[in-house]
């Protein structure tokens, strides 16, 4: 097995592409017997240090239907200077620059090293990327503040040719012209009031005028740059103009009575980011920032209504169809979103408020653009400043960690099909002979567009495999799957980055061993639970539930040993070993279970689960655990409730938080202040060793988590008491009888009544 | 005629009539004519009494004509014998029939009208006889318009006359004009005149009492105006045979026909024969004035006289009688025999503006608005906040129908008070506001009667009693008058104010200080021609004048500033700012304001962003190339604003085009001159669109006033921009072609009229009225959601309404009636107030005492306003029909029940009213009712705004400008020259002229001015040198100079709008439009002369007699 996990690995380091089986069941009977499908985690623009991209245009494959890259998968005659499509087989001749080519004089993109390669090309003219600011002002005086601080900030971050806009909104929503001299100007709307694309270009003076002409003055040209760059305006030009217009920014001037909320156009605002970019800079790339400190009030896209007393929508409100505005304003957030992903921008939301802001009704802008989305309590808080901050880190080679407007094209072999793909992308409608008809995830295409993404993101890509079990493959059959992904970099350059992957098919039947030992049991995981999130956010929470369990089952049934009815002969090989745990803490997890999170948070959750790459997403699913004590170095432990004990330091990654909890022991320990005292030294480095770990852990993660440090009895301490599996409750402490471990007081299933569960469910005949 | 007198208002009419005497008796000097002339009328008086009689006052007079049914009535009432002259001047009229003698006289003048034709040579006396009549009933100089008959009814008519005179007469002077009619009137006349002395003593001395009532107030009424035929009459007659002796009277011609002399004269035969002679194109029968003057020693005294006396040309001015009479057109009436408004207006000054008026007596005619006089307060309303059309209402429906004499009140509750007069004073009655009537809510007022020992009052309109708050008690005295009547201005005074309580305020809440929004048009037009720049330029200083209450250290005024063009860019000033901010509302269909903090300001505080903002604005814009404009969504955004501040303001709209950008309240050009003088006409006074009427709505309920100052170039549609500053109340201003140099003044001046003039905010005002009457219409810039209150949400201090009284009961001569108009409103510092004027009126039984004391000033306001208004519902045709009809009427009934038996061709009007005719035709020959081709849609439009919101002073001057000899003004002293009647014919070819209307100020420069002159006033050397695109006259350091720009400048703080200065060459092409403004004169346009209308008025008035 060691070689397989090499090879996951290698894999994922070389190509960016984990995939739930590395070797294919060659026939579709066969394969939906597999129960988890085959399908694969891309993360199209891994960082790959190593590979410097090549300067020129990829060779395609001539066959209109196919137009394939050349890859090192393609079989190529070098006398005939010619080559033959991997995936239709066609035969294509070299362009004219690749005369020279020989076994020994290959280009790049034949090498096997390179089944993952990068092209810059040069088209079209560069635009340089834009930044539009959306900044609600209805916050509190402090939080604006630190917002504006932020902002200001964010403007030395910025590449220096970035344009930026601002808009700012409360109970009207202003545009900011940021070109003029002395008054400032802005173009107002009222927050109530949607108006179309055209409507905003018009009232902004956006569209081109019908040329008045004027006598003397035939000069048009130079000014229509003008016109259009008013509210954008390249960085280093106007950032003293927008400092200060930041710093001089009050917040919503309208008075607020007592009982009542804000009245806070977010809608419309966003909308008017939308049209403004929509009309001036159409598929380049362009994030659209909203900053908001509490839900919309009005107009479109309201979520809930100025009366304080009438609470913001909850999941019970929604379950019992309570929700007045939710529909609505779902429905004009997606509107924004389409268009936006059609014109190739991304929207980030920074949500900071104590309450819910309404991320529920507006997940889909950064969804469907593969923009940001962050929640916090407070913009005067690390959480937000930094994770702000580190939207414009820079990568490995000094270029900014994002990437836009990028368009992702999956061809294969004809075995298989593309069924869909779940993360932060819009269906291109590309229809296609290697569509598949049935759909998982966003499906019946085979390109999808991202606008917005960076290293991480990571796109489930689901297949079917149609080869039919009359039709054998051809010993030494391999199925290939290319990925193609155009882009705009950073750097505003055009790039394309080519991934070409190969499987080997097996037959089922008599090669089941193959597969089994194939199966990438965390890629499954991540990929089964990407499909139930993905159900989860239009069915009902239990009926998903019930599907997962029964896919557990079925895997279990398929590949487990056992006797039938015979619960205690159940036995799972090592590659599936963790699977089922996986599923136990995704069930609890709030990708899956609503209860204790608002609705938002559900979004918000659910947001970071459909980008993230595999390794987090595991995290996600199922929080690390690391213990420290006096007893040996700091440990992964089990994420179980017998592992919180008083003599340890604890710390949780769950991805969105992390948290440090001392021990009772400990925590009485400092109290004491032992850790003051010389000669307890050691006590102060075990206390430190946590906290330094954690800062680690801070310093990389996007978005930054929230950072708990409590101690047992602690009120945080819930953060991780509803995260580990609850072994010892207070129904069954005494029955376990042992003093170690803390009782969670929970009426949830433990890991080791659900896995008894499952095996008797596996071996049952009935079943 | 002492009686005439003393019935009040009489002075200004009467005044004119000492013209008459003048000529009458020992001529001019004489209007004193003591002995004499008295003498003569005292015969006239005799047989005069009855018409005078009427007239109680004047007591002898009326009295003495039975008919004088009602003597109070004055001479007027004379029923029977007047009702057949009824059109003209009772005494007059009646003179003439009584006597042949007074009949005589006045076919004279009528014929002139009639046919204009044949004067009757022999017609003077018959003039004479008129002027006997006249002094009569002085009031009314009836004019015997046998002549006039004779042209109208030609013999018919004359007959009468001719009957009467015809025999005494040798009248055949019949001059062929008259010719048949004529001659047959005259010969009548001349008949008369012999005898007229003797008969038409009577009748003279009545028209000639009238006259020398001027003097007394009473007069007026009776004002008959001798107007049509007498106007030969009484002037023609004074004038020929007087010129020398005019001198006294300035006005003579005019006067002569007022000019009823001193009741006293007797002599009146000789003034028949006068003015007979005026109208007398007859020569020939200058004999007979010969021989009747002979009688005057005045005439006497002229040897010329007499003949040209007969020639009605010759007798208009002094300067004529030098004149071969001969020369002149025979057939026409002798202007200057017809009703003067110079005349009247100098008499009332020289008789009233002396004296204060004090206001404590129960319906007392104030001065003319043309007199400067002070008023005393001492219970009734200044008539500088409330004017009548009659001072004296009838007691019931039937009498109010009867005369069709409009009974309304000119109403300017904030008017401006010069500053010897003091301002009303604010009165708090605690918490509980002010004491109020309970049932009918009218305010405690110095008419309520407090009954038992004080503990209760009695409501003067509704006879409730209401108990006396115990705060408010106070004990009577032995006379049942308060103790406190003194300390308290709500018993003691006509005018007050009352501090409002929370109850009066909206939401019960009170008001914050209001604001004002500039809004500054900023498209390509405004740019390019400085409008902007200059109008930036002068806010800055303006802002330091914003009005302020008492003695504040600063304005609580706070303001705030737009500009537009198909976009709003809001500004935010916020003291705290560096640099104030733009605000762009590109949502105009859907308009809204952007911010709240920051718009509306203190000046003081924010004194450096406005001014950064106020230099930038014209640098921002100066490229702009955007020519099309809204609307509609600046004033909703100037309503937003005032709503979101919650407070009442103004919003100042300075603009230039017609607003095609897309957006509410967007509008098209509809001009089209093809329309007049079609049943369409009216729609080009009607708005376009409903929607600024329902903004104009929500713009009253917000108290939101709107005033526009237009800047066009073309059609804008005045009619359909003004709908909301008419509605709220506000005021238009209106610079077509604006141009930098010549119109910056004007435009800065009214700007900053405007912006600092006294004005209140969110105003409701009632009148209520005793019991029996109620007011049931309204004129004025206001809305009325109901019928009752009339809403504005802004009142500044030249703004009039006009209130139209109809009978719903009987009024009683004892109580009279009661008027108390309540105006509560928010003052410029954001204090809710009541003020109250009160105003007592007498009541009547008697037609003739109406007649005696109405105010044809006030009248032609209402009917001018009513007219106006009516072009918005039928044709304009249709509109100036009624409005003869109207005054036919009037004229009519007067004729019928006031004045004394006279000829039927005798034109007699009442004293008070002798002016009507001349008035009427000018508000006729209007630009809103006769377009001329040049007159503009907008023009017209924009003119029947500004029209209803005048006052009686302004309408007078508008309707009948003022037309000043600048070459006779005496450089040495303050006063104006005296002013001249508005006929080319008046002016001469070596002297220069002012004209003014209260919008423009012509200065008319004759071709023969000498050189040194022109050299003065225009420091040109010559007359072709003199540019006639100046705006101002240049600042030379001479006297004449000076004087004329004193002038000017003395006219332009009587105007609430700063005129515009024309010079005029004569002979130029601009004297086209100078002509316009002769209003006497036959217009382009057709409107009819003075005297062409006379005689229509004449031959109306007798249709309806007949």
């Amino acid at each position: 097995m060691a070689t397989y996990l090499e090879f996951i690995q290698q894999n994922e380091e070389r190509d960016g592409v984990r995939f739930s089986w590395n070797v294919w069941p060659s026939s579709r009977l066969e394969a939906t017997r597999m129960v988890v499908p085959l399908a694969c985690l891309l993360t199209p623009l891994r960082e790959r240090p190593d590979l410097p991209p090549v300067q020129y245009e990829p060779v395609l494959c001539s066959r209109a239907t196919c137009k394939a890259v050349l890859n090192p998968l393609c079989q190529v005659d070098y006398r005939a200077k010619l080559w033959a499509c991997n995936f239709c087989f066609q035969r294509n001749q070299f362009p004219p620059a690749y005369a020279g080519i020989s076994e020994v004089n290959q280009p790049a993109e034949l090498m096997p090293q390179f089944s993952t390669i990068e092209y810059i090309v040069q088209r079209g003219p560069q635009t340089p990327l834009i930044f539009l600011y959306v900044v609600d002002t209805c916050l509190e005086e402090e939080d604006l503040q630190a917002l504006k601080e932020s902002l200001q900030m964010s403007l030395s971050l910025l590449p220096a040719d970035a344009l930026v806009g601002l808009i700012t909104f409360g109970r009207m929503i202003q545009v900011h012209e940021l070109s003029c001299e002395g008054i400032s100007k802005s173009y107002v709307f009222r927050g109530t009031k949607d108006l179309t694309a055209k409507q905003i270009q018009d009232m902004l003076g956006l569209s081109r005028p019908a040329v008045p002409i004027q006598q003397g003055r035939p000069l048009q040209a130079p000014e229509q740059p003008v016109i259009s760059s008013r509210f954008l305006q390249p960085v280093h030009k106007i950032d003293m103009n927008l400092t200060d217009l930041l710093g001089e920014l009050q917040r919503d001037p309208w008075p607020v009575t007592q009982g009542k909320r804000p009245l806070r156009s977010t809608g419309v605002a966003l909308s008017i980011a939308v049209g403004l970019l929509e009309g001036t800079f159409p598929n380049t790339g362009a994030r659209i920032m909203l900053f908001t400190g509490g839900p919309p009030t009005q107009g479109p896209g309201m979520v809930v209504g100025d009366e304080l007393k009438t609470p913001i929508r909850s999941w019970h409100d929604i379950e019992k169809d309570n929700a007045r505005f939710m529909k609505k304003a779902t429905k004009h957030y997606e509107t924004l979103a389409n268009r936006t992903a059609t014109n190739g921008h991304c929207i980030d939301i920074y949500a900071c408020a104590l309450d819910q802001t309404g991320l529920l009704e507006m997940k889909c802008c950064a969804n469907l653009t593969g923009g940001h989305m962050v929640m916090g309590d407070s913009f005067n808080t690390s959480l937000f400043k930094q994770t702000f901050q580190r939207v414009f880190n820079k990568g490995l080679n000094g270029e900014f960690r994002m990437a836009f407007g990028a368009n992702l094209e999956v061809k294969t072999s004809r075995e298989l099909k593309i069924a869909g793909a779940i993360g932060p992308c819009v269906s291109l409608n590309v229809k296609g002979p290697c569509v598949s008809e049935n759909e998982l995830g966003i499906g019946g295409t085979s390109q999808w567009k991202i606008c917005g993404l960076d290293p991480c993101t990571t796109l489930a890509i689901y297949f079917e495999v149609v080869n039919q079990h009359n039709a054998p493959i051809p010993q030494g059959g391999r199925g290939a799957v290319q990925f193609v992904t155009q882009y705009q970099h950073s750097s505003t350059q055009k790039r394309i980055r080519v991934t070409t992957i190969a499987r080997n098919w097996a037959d089922a039947q008599s090669q089941l061993q193959h597969i089994e030992a194939a199966f990438d049991q965390e890629a499954a995981a991540v990929l089964m639970a990407r499909l139930g999130v993905y159900r989860a956010e239009s069915e009902e929470g239990p009926d998903v539930l019930r599907w997962l369990d029964r896919q557990l089952i079925r895997l279990c049934q398929k590949f487990g040993q056992y006797n039938k009815d015979d619960p205690n002969s159940f036995r799972l090989s090592e590659s599936f070993s963790l699977y089922p745990q996986f599923m136990f803490h995704l069930r609890r997890s709030p990708f899956l279970q609503v209860f204790n999170n608002s609705p938002d948070e559900s979004s918000y959750y659910r947001h970071h689960f459909a980008r993230q790459d595999l390794t987090q997403s595991l995290i996600m699913i199922q929080p690390i655990l690391y213990a420290y004590s006096f007893h040996g170095p700091p440990e992964p432990v089990l994420l179980d409730s017998s592992s919180i004990l008083p003599d340890r330091i604890l710390l949780m990654d769950t991805f969105f938080q992390i948290v440090i909890y001392l021990g009772e022991t400990i925590a009485q320990w400092q109290k004491a202040g032992y850790q003051d005292m010389p000669e307890y030294e050691n006590f102060k480095h075990l206390l430190q060793a946590p906290l330094d770990d954690a800062q680690e852990i801070l310093q990389t993660r996007f978005p930054m988590p929230r950072y708990v440090h409590t101690e047992h009895g602690g009120s945080q301490a819930r953060f991780l008491l509803s995260k580990v599996n609850p072994s010892q409750t207070h129904n069954n402490l005494y029955a376990w009888g042992q003093e170690s471990g803390a009782p969670i007081l929970t009426d949830d299933v433990s890991l080791q009544v659900f896995m008894d569960h499952l095996k008797k469910l596996a071996v049952s005949s009935a079943a | 005629m002492s009686v005439n007198q003393h019935t009040h208002a009489g002075p200004p009419y009467g005044q004119p009539q000492p013209g008459y005497q003048g000529y009458q008796q020992p001529a001019y000097g004489g209007q004193p004519l003591p002995g004499v002339p008295h003498t003569q009328y005292g015969a006239y008086n005799g047989p005069m009494p009855g018409y005078q009689q009427p007239v109680p006052p004047q007591g002898s007079v009326r009295a003495l004509p039975t008919s004088g049914a009602p003597p109070p009535a004055s001479g007027t009432s004379l029923p029977s014998g007047h009702q057949g002259y009824s059109q003209f001047g009772q005494g007059d009229v009646q003179n003439g029939i009584p006597t042949s003698t007074a009949p005589m006289q006045r076919p004279p003048a009528s014929q002139p009208f009639l046919p204009g034709s044949a004067p009757a040579p022999v017609s003077q006396p018959s003039t004479f006889q008129q002027y006997g009549p006249p002094p009569s009933s002085v009031q009314q100089l009836s004019n015997h318009m046998a002549g006039m008959t004779i042209g109208s009814t030609s013999i018919s008519a004359p007959p009468p006359a001719g009957l009467g005179y015809g025999p005494p007469t040798s009248v055949p002077p019949v001059s062929g004009s008259f010719s048949a009619t004529g001659s047959g009137l005259y010969a009548p006349y001349t008949a008369s005149q012999g005898p007229p002395p003797p008969s038409v003593p009577q009748g003279l001395p009545l028209a000639q009492p009238p006259f020398s009532g001027q003097p007394v107030p009473t007069q007026r009424l009776p004002t008959e105006v001798p107007g049509f035929a007498p106007p030969p009459s009484s002037t023609g007659i004074g004038p020929s045979s007087y010129p020398p002796s005019t001198g006294p009277h300035p006005g003579p011609p005019m006067s002569g026909l007022h000019g009823p002399p001193p009741p006293t004269h007797p002599p009146q035969p000789g003034y028949q024969m006068q003015q007979n002679g005026s109208f007398g194109q007859v020569r020939g029968p200058q004999p007979n004035y010969s021989g009747a003057y002979p009688g005057t020693p005045n005439y006497g005294s002229q040897p010329g006289p007499p003949p040209k006396r007969l020639d009605p040309d010759s007798i208009p001015s002094p300067q004529l009688n030098e004149l071969p009479p001969q020369q002149k057109p025979r057939h026409r009436i002798d202007p200057d025999a017809i009703p003067s408004p110079i005349q009247v207006i100098e008499d009332d000054r020289s008789n009233r503006g002396s004296e204060p008026f004090v206001t404590g007596v129960r319906g007392q005619v104030p001065p003319l608005v043309t007199t400067n006089f002070l008023v005393e307060d001492q219970g009734n309303a200044s008539p500088r906040y409330i004017r009548c059309t009659s001072y004296n209402i009838p007691c019931t429906s039937d009498m109010a129908k009867q005369s069709q004499v409009p009974l309304a009140a000119v109403i300017k509750p904030l008017a401006t008070l010069p500053p010897e007069e003091t301002l009303p004073y604010l009165v708090d009655h605690g918490e509980s506001g002010p004491v109020r009537c309970n049932r009918c809510k009218a305010y405690m007022c110095p008419f309520m009667q407090f009954i038992e020992g004080g503990r209760r009052f009695q409501c003067c309109f509704c006879s409730c009693v209401t108990e006396v708050p115990a705060h408010y008690f106070q004990h009577l005295d032995h006379t049942g008058k308060r103790v406190d009547f003194y300390d308290r201005p709500e018993l003691s005074l006509g005018s007050y104010e009352f501090l409002a309580t929370v109850d009066y305020c909206k939401n019960n809440k009170f008001p914050s200080p209001p604001a004002f929004i500039f809004m500054i048009d900023v498209s390509y037009n405004a740019v390019k021609s400085g409008l902007v720049r200059l109008i930036c330029e002068e806010l800055k200083s303006i802002l330091d004048y914003l009005p302020r209450e008492g003695n504040m250290e600063e304005s609580a005024i706070r303001v705030g500033f737009v500009t537009y063009n198909k976009v709003l860019h809001f500004y935010n000033v916020k003291s705290s700012l560096a640099q104030p901010q733009m605000m762009v509302v590109s949502d105009v269909a859907d308009m809204f304001v952007p911010l709240l903090d920051g718009f509306l300001v203190n000046v003081n505080e924010s004194r450096t962003v406005i001014a950064s903002l106020l230099d930038q604005i014209p640098e921002m814009f100066a490229d702009t190339r955007e020519t099309e404009t809204v609307f509609g969504p600046v004033i909703q955004a100037g309503l937003e604003a005032l709503k979101a501040a919650e407070c009442a303001g103004k919003l100042f709209i300075f603009h230039t085009s017609l607003p095609i950008a897309e957006a509410p309240g967007k509008l098209k050009n509809r001009d089209d001159k093809k329309l007049i003088n079609t049943d369409k006409e009216k729609t080009l006074f009607q708005p376009q669109t409903s929607f600024y009427s329902n903004l104009a709505k929500d713009c009253v309920a917000q108290g939101c006033c709107v005033d526009l100052f237009l800047f066009p170039n073309q059609y804008l549609d005045v009619a359909t921009l003004g709908v909301v500053t008419y509605q709220t109340g506000g005021s238009i201003y209106k610079y077509a072609y604006f141009q930098l140099e010549t119109d910056q003044d004007r435009f800065l001046n009214d700007l900053r009229r405007d912006v600092q003039k006294e004005v209140g905010f969110d105003a409701v005002m009632r009148v209520r009225t005793s019991t029996g009457i109620r007011a049931t219409d309204f004129f004025g810039a206001f809305y009325m959601s109901n019928t009752t209150d009339v809403e504005m949400a802004g009142l500044d201090c030249d703004k009039t309404i006009t209130v139209e009284f109809k009978h719903d009961d009987k009024l009683s001569e004892d109580s009279g009636a009661l008027l108390q108009c309540a105006l509560l409103y928010t003052s410029c510092a954001g204090q809710r107030r009541l003020r109250i004027h009160n105003l007592s009126l007498n009541c009547c039984t008697q037609l003739a005492d109406l007649y005696r004391n109405c105010e044809t000033d006030t009248l032609i306001n209402y009917l001018a306003k009513y007219a106006y208004r009516g072009v918005l519902n039928s044709p304009v045709k249709a509109v100036r029909d009624s409005l003869i009809n109207q005054c036919a009427q009037i004229l009519a009934c007067y004729r019928k029940n006031c004045a004394s038996p006279s000829s039927a061709g005798q034109l007699i009007l009442p004293e008070c009213m002798k002016l009507l005719p001349v008035y009427l035709n000018c508000v006729l020959k209007s630009d809103v009712l006769q377009p001329g081709p040049e007159v503009t849609t907008d023009d017209r439009a924009y003119i029947r705004q500004l029209v209803t919101s005048m006052d009686v002073a302004e309408t007078n001057v508008f309707f009948y400008p003022r037309l000043l000899p600048l070459t006779k003004a005496d450089v040495d002293s303050d006063s104006l020259p005296a002013a001249i009647r508005n006929s080319e014919e008046r002016l001469s070819k070596g002297d220069i002229y002012l004209l003014e209307n209260g919008l423009n100020i012509f200065v008319w420069v004759g071709v023969n001015v000498q050189q040194a002159l022109i050299q003065n006033l225009f420091g040109v050397s010559s007359f072709s040198q003199i540019s006639s695109t100046l705006s101002t006259l240049p600042v030379l350091e001479n006297p004449f100079s000076k004087k004329v720009r004193s002038i000017i400048d003395m006219l332009h703080l009587q105007r609430s709008r700063y005129m515009k200065l024309i010079i005029v060459k004569q002979e130029d092409k601009l004297e086209m439009l100078f002509k316009h403004f002769l209003v006497e004169d036959k217009s382009l346009t057709g409107g009819a002369s003075y005297v062409d209308f006379l005689c229509h008025m004449h031959k109306e008035i007798r249709q309806l007699l007949s």
